[in-house]
């Protein structure tokens, strides 16, 4: 078991010929993800990288059977890509591409409300489940299969804990990276819901970082519904406020979503937050014990 | 995302229940920390000046003071305007607030005072609350006819992302500092959510112009206003609007009498207009030169420089530097192709801090190979002829071969093996600097 994706997992890419949608989707196939086709406007019946283009994500469903998508269109058409995705009836959705306006994530949360659609990102490197699918830009080769379910907002951030886990001889269930856009698809919450019903994954690492209050949040939601062990690591306990650290959601504002606050409201939430990045993997397997 | 197949949880009910309450149109409180303008200069927002803002208000109808752009002294003689009619109030453009308390807003009568003022504040460096010791450069003011007001209001907009909607603000105490107010009087600001598929709805600007008492041709007025700055927002994908002051003339009409705007830059693309009216005086300078090379950059004020590929990454760096005893001088994140040219640029800005003492670059090769990214870094410290100690801690694919061609360099480069030892030596080298 894993969440969100398995080794029967049906994978297209959108943008599937381009730069970007062409070599990551050739490192998934040598990851051995079941990618079954990719979609690319006008080049509907081409083949590429062995496997047959469509026109539309409704074309490539029909003909393949595809139930995830990897997307990587330019940000002006990534909202419609995420949408068209949704409209044909695929269930996971991981939108790599970076730099979509605010607004259009607006729109595409408003769509999405009710469907059920687990949207991974945008601005991300997707979610893995290793050994079995890869559904993003992430090294395949850090993550081994195990027990420890990753959810982070960064990207090479989520590598750290991959490999620390790794090295630890834990693995990973199934990493996700949700992503570092203040809009964006699926939360902490959803992701810690769905590995508190994994029977694969023995604990979980929360991976956040300054700006909003989803910390806090999936502290809350812990406290309440969380029996498996949590560990945490919150960054930018350095970052000045006002700034933006790089991802659009990473700032401090009128003194609230800093690092001090979240790791407070994560401790009382019963989470073990370690204070240096490097000790995510020595952390949960203490808290899994060497069992 | 909230319908799933699965058992829905609390977490996940309490959000849809925040987002009905949203939804229905009642103040949303419960998110006001981040419904909170953030006055931010950073490289993610593009800051507009008040006269381009004023410009724009003036496109979509709101009221704004009858008012005039100089850039030179001389241009202060051509605008003194008719007899009578002298009397304006200038005000230095700079990307920062608290211009009024620093001196860069001031009234002036005749035609004397105007150019001795315009002289006085163009060239100048302005340093307000918010600008840090070295302040702003003055290249711009805009003159203002003087508007009489019997009280101020704040009205402001933004993208708010705990409730992902479209947040409107209103306070009957305008002209204060709104984050102030929001801290100590949270229940003095009006906020109403607005679902993209329904708009701004009529009761919602009821709800504002009642809560901010105003009465008879005023509801209109404010009606008028809010939804401007709604379609302002939606069709210049601003992130940010505020009106501080709204100001309430004496015959009972509002106004703005001043004005900010800030767009999302990720949506500048279709916005070639408003992306040209970049000021990059206003920004840090290693900042802006950054942004043109794809790299992000903070300067910050220690002497530990840090090279980063990923945002999290980055900060967690910084993080363990001061966990370490270290201070860093910047955020920097490369971004995912590591390449030669860029990590040469990015030492380049780095060297450009004279703060600096040591290099510390923490890279995990994913996607991009370690023995590349090795390569990279040895090319660009050739280029660069760096005289800074430099600490290198790779890890992730081929981080062996990597190591290797560092070592094999003749570069004075101090490899580590994990994290945490490369902050460790990042640090005793700027303490031994």
């Amino acid at each position: 078991m894993s969440i969100l994706i398995d080794a029967e997992t049906r994978v297209i890419c959108q943008g599937f010929t381009g730069r970007q949608g062409s070599f990551h989707s050739s490192q998934a196939l040598e990851y051995g993800t079941r990618v079954v086709g990719g979609v690319t406007p006008g080049k509907g019946g081409q083949e590429h990288l062995g496997l047959p283009v469509f026109d539309t994500v409704r074309d490539a469903v029909q003909g393949t059977g595809a139930d995830a998508s990897m997307i990587y269109v330019p940000a002006p058409f990534a909202a419609d890509a995420i949408l068209e995705a949704a409209a044909a009836g695929i269930r996971t959705i991981a939108c790599i591409t970076e730099g979509i306006p605010v607004l259009d994530m607006l729109q595409v949360k408003a769509a999405l409300q009710g469907s059920e659609v687990n949207l991974v990102g945008p601005n991300c490197p997707g979610v893995i489940t290793p050994g079995g699918c890869k559904l993003g830009i992430m090294p395949g080769a850090i993550h081994r299969p195990g027990s420890v379910g990753i959810v982070s907002r960064s990207g090479t951030l989520t590598y750290e804990a991959v490999h620390q886990t790794t090295k630890c001889g834990l693995g990973q269930s199934t990493c996700v990276g949700i992503g570092g856009d203040p809009v964006h698809g699926m939360s902490f919450i959803d992701c810690l819901s769905l590995f508190e019903e994994d029977p694969q994954t023995r604990g979980m690492i929360l991976v956040g970082e300054i700006g909003g209050n989803a910390e806090e949040e999936a502290a809350e939601y812990i406290r309440c519904c969380v029996k498996k062990p949590v560990v945490a690591y919150i960054a930018g306990i350095t970052a000045p406020a006002g700034k933006r650290m790089g991802h659009a959601g990473a700032i401090i504002s009128a003194g609230k979503g800093s690092a001090k606050g979240k790791i407070a409201v994560l401790n009382s939430g019963g989470v073990e937050v370690v204070r240096s990045p490097a000790e995510m993997g020595a952390c949960i397997q203490s808290a899994l014990g060497t069992s | 995302m909230t319908g799933r197949a699965m058992p829905i949880v609390s977490g996940v009910c309490e959000r849809v229940a925040r987002q009905l309450i949203s939804f229905a149109g009642i103040p949303v409180l419960f998110s006001l920390p981040w419904i909170i303008p953030e006055p931010s200069r950073g490289p993610i927002l593009m800051h507009l000046h008040e006269y381009q803002a004023k410009a724009i208000f003036s496109a979509y109808g709101i009221p704004v003071p009858e008012g005039q752009v100089i850039r030179d002294a001389t241009d202060a003689v051509s605008v003194a305007g008719m007899p009578g009619e002298e009397e304006w109030i200038v005000k230095a453009q700079v990307h920062a607030g608290g211009r009024g308390k620093a001196g860069g807003i001031c009234r002036v009568a005749g035609r004397e005072e105007l150019v001795s003022e315009a002289r006085r504040l163009l060239g100048m460096r302005l340093k307000t609350s918010q600008t840090g010791a070295a302040g702003l450069p003055v290249s711009t003011l805009y003159l203002e006819r003087p508007v009489p007001v019997e009280r101020e209001l704040y009205l402001g907009a933004l993208v708010d992302r705990g409730s992902e909607r479209v947040v409107l603000m209103a306070s009957a105490a305008g002209g204060m500092d709104i984050e102030e107010l929001a801290r100590e009087q949270p229940h003095a600001i009006l906020a109403e959510a607005v679902h993209p598929c329904a708009g701004l709805r009529g009761y919602q600007c009821r709800n504002i112009a009642f809560g901010l008492g105003l009465s008879g041709e005023q509801i209109a007025e404010i009606t008028r206003i809010l939804r401007s700055v709604y379609r302002l927002v939606l069709e210049k994908d601003a992130s940010l609007v505020e009106i501080n002051p709204l100001g309430v003339t004496p015959e009972g009409h509002l106004m703005a009498l001043d004005a900010k705007v800030d767009l999302d830059d990720n949506a500048l693309y279709r916005h070639k207009d408003l992306a040209s009216q970049r000021d990059v005086s206003q920004e840090d300078s290693r900042e802006s030169r950054a942004r043109e090379h794809g790299l992000n950059y903070i300067t910050l004020n220690g002497n530990i420089a840090c090279m980063v590929n990923g945002a999290g990454l980055a900060m967690a760096t910084m993080d363990l530097i001061k966990l370490h005893g270290g201070e860093p001088a910047n955020f920097l994140d490369v971004g995912g192709g590591v390449t030669a040219e860029r990590v040469a640029e990015a030492f380049k800005i780095i060297v450009s801090d004279p703060g600096v003492r040591v290099i510390l670059i923490n890279i995990f090769g994913g996607i991009v190979r370690c023995d590349l990214i090795a390569e990279g870094i040895i090319r660009a410290l050739r280029e660069v002829d760096l005289q800074l100690p430099v600490v290198v801690r790779l890890e992730g694919t081929n981080v062996m071969q990597g190591r290797d061609l560092l070592a094999q360099s003749g570069l004075e480069v101090r490899t580590a093996d994990d994290l945490a030892g490369a902050a460790q030596q990042a640090v005793m080298a700027a303490d031994s600097a």
